[in-house]
């Protein structure tokens, strides 16, 4: 077996077991941190299908900022070390048994369907590539999208500023 | 164990999806529910770039969806958090059934 197969095995156990960790554990904090592992597994998927630019961003924006985000407002929300309640058994149960129905449909599905798989698959984008594309205004360029994430990212700025401040004077 | 290909990112991205799917479910708490939803919109991105890489190399289009979706996503919990945050100090509680009254 290739060393690249393992890597990926072990990439793969990572961010599996960490995403069931980050939705069971009782410990909120816990949570927060296994959540941290299962995003830098994906990223390191990323960098294992040779996407460098795309797993970058995805350390940068998610372990960087939603996850410290995230733990941040645990901070401020409740004490760390405080345990959730747990949930009805019969709840549990039940949406157990509706995910892993969903997946075993999915997987179902996915077994039936034959992809066209490309035969060449050493190419990978390059950056100057990547940047071409998106600020395009030709066929195929991206830059109409990218405007409109641009404009939605000052809206959700302006409305976070707007929700933090709106009880202030209300409580002072 | 075979080499790892199309498949094998496909079912890692549906395993964390329905993972986000049942965290959803059963979570009270609205930081953990917003985990939840972290995960699923991962796995949708997983997709993405999976299917850029095995189906459709020379494009990207796939890669800029992912990064539209991180985008948005990024934008998404800031709104989240700082709801929550509100709520906290309206409420002293973030669990979801005590904030039955934020539904009329």
């Amino acid at each position: 077996m290739e060393g690249s197969t393992i890597i990926f095995y072990l990439l793969a156990l990572l961010t599996v077991v960490s995403g069931i960790l980050a939705v069971t554990a009782t410990n909120i904090l816990r949570a927060a941190i296994s959540l941290l592992f299962a995003l830098i597994g994906i990223a390191g998927i990323y960098f294992w299908l040779d996407y460098q630019f795309i797993a970058a961003v995805q350390i940068v924006v998610y372990v960087g900022g939603i996850v410290v985000l995230i733990i941040f407002s645990i901070f401020l929300t409740q004490s760390a070390g405080e345990k959730m309640p747990s949930q009805k058994l019969g709840r549990t149960v039940f949406s157990a048994l509706a995910a892993f129905c969903g997946f075993a449909l999915v997987l179902i599905q996915l077994f039936q369907h034959n992809f066209p798989i490309s035969k060449d698959l050493t190419l990978t984008p390059k950056v100057a590539d990547i940047g071409t594309q998106m600020l395009g205004v030709k066929e195929e360029g991206y830059a109409l999208p990218f405007e409109l994430v641009s404009m939605l990212l000052l809206a959700a700025l302006i409305g976070c500023i707007v929700i933090a401040m709106r009880s202030k004077p209300q409580t002072t | 164990m075979m080499q790892p290909g199309l498949y094998h990112i496909l079912i890692i991205s549906a395993a964390l999806f329905f993972i986000g799917v049942f965290g959803f479910f059963t979570r009270r708490n609205l930081i953990t529910m917003l985990m939840s939803i972290e995960l699923i919109l991962n796995s949708v991105n997983l997709n993405f770039i999976a299917f850029n890489k095995y189906v459709w190399p020379h494009k990207m289009d796939g890669l800029f969806f992912s990064l539209f979706v991180i985008a948005i996503a990024a934008a998404e919990a800031a709104v989240a958090i700082a709801i929550i945050i509100n709520l906290y100090r309206s409420h002293q509680s973030i669990d979801v059934e005590d904030a039955g009254e934020m539904k009329y």
